[in-house]
């Protein structure tokens, strides 16, 4: 019998319900009395200087309340607190097609967007930088002309570990390959959303879909000059997030000005277009690896180069450019390891976290480079990989500390399930099966703003009918982290998860966490939720221990019963313990609180992004089928192992884990954030080629447990690192099948076709300058745009 | 979301209503290759499954919509194995592909138009509306905004290029109706009302290669039923392709009837969509197919044709080569195919 009674326990999801049947209330159901309707003008030139805004025939329609522009929010704003780039609303110049100019506040939907074409702007076109190549060598054209950098350059980092030079002097073989992974957006199903409500005593509330309600609160206060105690975020259930809401966004900061100019609630919902250009996604990465291996395999050094094509703002695009580099390490054994990252600014909208944050890409290139290793080492790639491992418990050579590494285990189940050993390099032309490996963190190491406070706080409360209460700051997403904050409670007090309430999202009722993304909330607000009602089931023993006359370490809870664990009989329900706990010693009120330990990083400039408590491991297997006269590749299977150091509640791993796989199909062979002379290609969920459930391959999860020393009961993540693997793996199946390298994404069938028919063994990038024609989409706009002048004159 | 535009709804309760209304709103004097496709202000709707979404993205800005709903008949009539069916024009996509004639004895239209994006979809989008259904074009289904920023087309500002090549004289706009090869392949004819009266054209004469004046009926004109001979002897497919598994139009589709005499092909029609501005017939693709076997040789000949008839663009999901390619691809299976059912009835 297992030692826990709601842990790893097949039971549903506390918020199901509500989700399931539609119930749940996300920030568009919100209506309040006088409630206005918000919209956005946007920029229509990628890069342009804005010489004037006149925005009064706009307030003069009828049914138009308010309007504000950027000059009404002047102050830098960013996620980043070193790297604030942006303004709530277009100060002096717009950088993509979309990027947000003014606002109005209506009284419907349809006067807002009328109202649009009354503001007058007069803008000064430039020339717009749309490559990492322009980007790199175009000084006489600046997005941001105070960066301090040369060209467009956002941020390069340089780090260097162990005797590179002599590992590739050692070397028996240095494989040298370029990779390019496209850039992806997120598409959750709910568009961003945000409600403010200003009310008469100075005190402004937001109700917004986003990720990190806390990071919004400090950037309303700068933005707004409105002091942080004056105003409360309340992040609604997010329909979706995937690391797409964990900015703050330009329709936030105009509601609530607008709402504190009209004294009236202001709602703004994004139209999927605008989700779009929000962006925040995927960034495309060009990638150079070079890889010494000794004469059995083992990897000598490797040097690692990024280019990531960011788009016209930061973001976090600072620890995108560090994740690039920081995670190569933690999988196989690197005795020496070199890292170069270069983040452009481009005329687009602005790349960010999205699921797998940064150490997708270099995945991709690193697995689909050791696939190649070991076909010319004649080895399984399961074995190969298995031969290399990391250690556990050890430091890799960039000083990242590692724990619980379950990465072999993961390989061992999906090489059981699928009888890989069996399936690769013998199948039929056309089919193929192929694998990767890959880890994530648990939560970053560090905040986001250099602080010594905790990560995450929590409070539980227990009421006189032995309700509890759970009080954290994160934002529930659809991932299910609600849930995870009642298991950990639940279990620590020995209740059902039924009987937990969970209070989340809200900087006014909940202690702060730094919100939902990067991982982290399973381990972090686990761990905060774990410590607090650790206190109150303390109290409650020993409350029970001495109306049942029985020593407080003999007092067992589980199922809303307090016992002897020696004789089962003395019992007690916990509504009753709880009373006499309340009794003697007042309100059952506790606090906890996680920060990740000190130490689990080198000491070097960079070494902040990269470490964690506890690395999560998994290994996927693909089996595809590409019909080779249309070359449309079919993925019969994905397998995936995840080492979660401890499943909390199995469905939900199994659903995170299912859910990146079909997030990381749709990468690897459709989706694609791309742009035709600035603008976007496919601003629509017909022409974004997200997988439907038609297309989705079968799954099969399965769950590795490693029980983490640290994790809460052991547990890890498991939200972002299943998407990793999937991609290589799928690539990897590609060439089993046909024998072509995917050194690219994604893989169409146009591309498979048309390797196929000219015998390409290899598809992908030459280097930086043979990408495809940096200008020549630029030069057909301008093409496009000549004749039409033309034909106007004729 | 984005919203509708204003607009006014007529919605007649009779064929000749809906005749008299179009004619009294001056529909017929409609010409969307001066005005542009937002310029029509007088516009029919049936299921709105299209009209809808270009409507809110301004594509199409009528004053009025006249709703053909209520006129339209929906049913498929059957008279009979040796007969052939009528289709009413407002009979919905689900309701053609369910139906068991039609599955039965027009194989290739029970799979088109149960082809054609969702399920909800084909729940409201009619067989009239698939076979009129507006050209498409990845610089013109876009927004308002999208348009403005990229300074707009020719099938909405008639004095705008072509954006997909900038000196082609005309509208490069691709026909995306997955039923219109199928029922070209199954040679259909189309019962056209309007105030004038009654009348009936082949199905291939109801479009014009271009992306702007793709029909050749005016405007006020109603396509009121889709008509097919007896399909006796006749054995029929459809092939679609598309990204994904739902949603999408096609960017290719190609349709194969033949009709076997004994061991030799007595009539074959091979039709074609989504990859010129207007659904092709192959006449090239027959004429290599009668008299033939339906051996490999002709299977080869009629794909090399329906290959050199492809003319896509660069303006959908894909690539020119990959849907070229695609073309002569399904044209080999589907006649296969035709020739392996063949087979297994024998």
């Amino acid at each position: 019998m297992s030692e826990f009674s709601v842990v790893g326990k097949r039971l549903p999801k506390v918020n199901v319900w509500a989700h399931l049947t539609g119930t749940a209330r996300y920030a568009d159901d919100i209506q309040l009395p006088r409630m206005l309707y918000g919209r956005l003008l946007r920029s229509p030139h990628a890069h342009a200087r804005i010489k004037r805004i006149d925005t009064s025939r706009a307030l003069a329609r009828e049914g138009v309340v308010a309007v504000c522009t950027g000059a009404d929010m002047p102050e830098r704003m960013g996620i980043m607190p070193s790297t604030q780039d942006e303004y709530a609303l277009a100060l002096d110049k717009v950088r993509y097609v979309g990027d947000p100019v003014a606002a109005v506040a209506a009284v419907d939907e349809d006067t807002a967007y009328d109202a649009l074409s009354l503001i007058d702007v007069e803008y000064e076109p430039l020339e717009p930088i749309l490559t990492v190549e322009e980007a790199l060598t175009r000084e006489d054209v600046k997005i941001h002309e105070d960066s301090g950098r040369p060209a467009n350059v956002f941020k390069d980092v340089h780090l260097e570990f162990g005797d590179v030079e002599g590992g590739f002097q050692r070397a028996h073989r240095v494989y040298d390959n370029w990779y390019f992974f496209e850039g992806t957006t997120h598409a959750p199903l709910e568009a961003h959303s945000a409600v403010a409500s200003y009310d008469g005593d100075g005190k402004l509330t937001l109700w917004t879909s986003t990720q990190v309600p806390h990071y919004l609160h400090r950037e309303l206060e700068k933005v707004l000059g409105v002091p942080r105690s004056k105003i409360r975020v309340v992040a609604t259930p997010n329909g979706g997030g995937f690391g797409g809401k964990s900015d703050p966004f330009a329709h936030e900061f105009a509601a609530c000005l607008l709402s504190m100019r009209t004294k009236r609630p202001v709602k703004f919902t994004l139209d999927r277009e605008e989700v779009f250009y929000a962006h925040r996604g995927r960034h495309p990465v060009l990638m150079h690896l070079r890889t010494g291996v000794s004469a059995e395999g083992d990897i000598t050094a490797v040097h690692f180069e990024s280019y990531l094509d960011g788009g016209a703002y930061a973001s976090y695009g600072i620890a995108t450019t560090y994740y690039t580099g920081a995670l190569m390490t933690v999988t196989y054994k690197l005795p020496a390891y070199k890292f170069d990252g270069v983040r452009v600014y481009t005329n687009k909208p602005a790349c960010g976290p999205k699921r797998g944050h940064g150490t997708t890409q270099p995945r991709f290139a690193f697995e689909c480079q050791l696939d190649q290793i070991a076909e010319d080492l004649g080895l399984d790639p399961i074995a190969y990989r298995e031969r290399i491992l990391q250690p556990a418990n050890s430091r890799t050579v960039n000083g990242l500390r590692i724990t619980s590494m379950g990465l072999g285990q993961c390989l061992e189940e999906v090489k059981r399930s699928t009888r890989f050993p069996e399936k690769h390099g013998l199948l039929p032309r056309g089919k193929g099966i192929g694998v990767a490996g890959s880890a994530y963190i648990s939560g970053a190491g560090l905040p986001i703003y250099w602080n010594e406070m905790p990560h995450s706080g929590a409070s539980v409360k227990i009421d006189r009918g032995g309700g509890v209460t759970v009080y954290c700051g994160t934002a529930e997403i659809g991932q299910g982290s609600d849930n995870v904050l009642a298991v950990v409670a639940a279990e620590q007090l020995g209740v059902l998860t039924d009987d937990v309430h969970v209070v989340s999202g809200d900087t006014s009722l909940a202690p702060v966490d730094l919100g939902s993304y990067s991982s982290r909330v399973t381990f972090m607000a686990g761990n905060a939720v774990h410590e607090a009602a650790g206190k109150l089931r303390a109290l409650v023993a020993e409350a029970a221990a001495a109306k049942l006359g029985v020593p407080p370490d003999r007092i067992g809870l589980a199922q809303r019963r307090v016992y002897d664990l020696a004789d089962p009989s003395k019992s007690l329900t916990f509504a009753e313990a709880a009373v006499l706990a309340e009794a003697r010693n007042g309100t059952l009120v506790s606090v906890g609180s996680y920060k990740p330990p000190k130490g689990i990083s080198g000491d070097y400039k960079g070494s902040g992004v990269g470490p964690t408590a506890a690395y999560s491991y998994q290994a996927a297997v693909a089996e595809v089928s590409v019909d080779l006269e249309t070359g449309i590749v079919t993925v019969d299977r994905i397998t995936e192992a995840h080492d979660c150091g401890r499943a909390l509640n199995p469905p939900a791993v199994e659903g995170q884990i299912e859910g990146a796989a079909y997030m990381g199909y749709g990468e690897a062979l459709a989706e694609e954030q791309v742009f035709r002379g600035g603008l976007h290609k496919k601003p629509s969920l017909l022409e974004y080629k997200l997988p439907t459930s038609m297309d989705t391959p079968e799954m099969k999860a399965i769950i590795v447990e490693t029980i983490d020393p640290e994790g809460p009961f052991g547990a890890k993540e498991a939200g972002e690192g299943p998407l990793n693997p999937v991609i290589p793996a799928i690539a990897n199946a590609v060439y089993d099948a046909i024998g072509v390298r995917f050194d690219e994404t994604p893989i169409t069938p146009a591309k498979v076709l048309d390797a196929l028919q000219k015998s390409k063994s290899r598809v992908g990038p030459e280097g930086l300058s043979s990408q495809r024609d940096p200008k020549a989409a630029l030069r057909r706009l301008h093409a496009t745009t000549d004749a039409r002048e033309k034909k106007k004159v004729m | 979301m984005l919203r509708l535009p204003r607009f006014r709804m007529e919605v007649p309760r009779t064929l000749d209503e809906a005749a008299r209304v179009l004619r009294e709103l001056g529909a017929g004097q409609q010409d969307p290759g001066t005005t542009g496709m937002p310029g029509m202000k007088v516009l029919m709707v049936a299921g709105g499954t299209d009209v809808y979404p270009n409507m809110k993205r301004r594509q199409l800005t009528p004053e009025v919509l006249v709703s053909l709903r209520r006129a339209l008949a929906r049913d498929v009539r059957a008279d009979g194995p040796s007969a052939g069916v009528t289709i009413g024009a407002g009979a919905t996509l689900s309701s053609v592909s369910a139906h068991p004639v039609v599955r039965s004895r027009y194989a290739a239209l029970a799979m088109a138009a149960g082809l054609v994006s969702t399920p909800q979809l084909r729940n409201m989008g009619t067989i009239g509306g698939n076979v009129c259904l507006d050209t498409r074009c990845n610089w013109y289904d876009e927004s308002q905004f999208w348009r403005t920023a990229e300074g707009f087309c020719m099938k909405t500002h008639p004095n705008v290029v072509c954006r997909v090549a900038t000196s082609s004289p005309r509208c490069l706009a691709v026909a995306s109706a997955d039923t219109v090869p199928a029922l070209l392949a199954l040679g259909a004819t189309v019962r056209i009302q309007s105030a004038q009266g009654e009348r009936s054209v082949d199905l291939g004469e109801l479009y014009r290669e271009d992306g702007i004046r793709y029909l050749t009926i005016a405007r006020d004109e109603i396509v009121s039923a889709v008509e097919l001979p007896p399909a006796e002897g006749w054995r029929s497919t459809y092939l679609k392709l598309r990204d994904r598994g739902s949603f999408d139009f096609p960017i290719v589709g190609l349709a194969a009837a033949v009709r076997m005499d004994g061991e030799r092909v007595a009539g074959a029609r091979v039709a074609l969509t989504a990859v010129a501005s207007r659904p092709i017939l192959v006449d090239a693709a027959a004429a290599a197919l009668r008299g033939s076997r339906l051996d490999d040789a002709a299977i080869e000949a009629a794909a090399e044709a329906a290959f050199k008839a492809a003319r896509p663009m660069d303006n959908t999901s894909g690539t020119i080569a990959q849907r070229k390619r695609t073309v002569s691809v399904f044209a080999t299976r589907a006649l296969r195919e035709l020739r392996e059912r063949r087979a297994e009835a024998a």
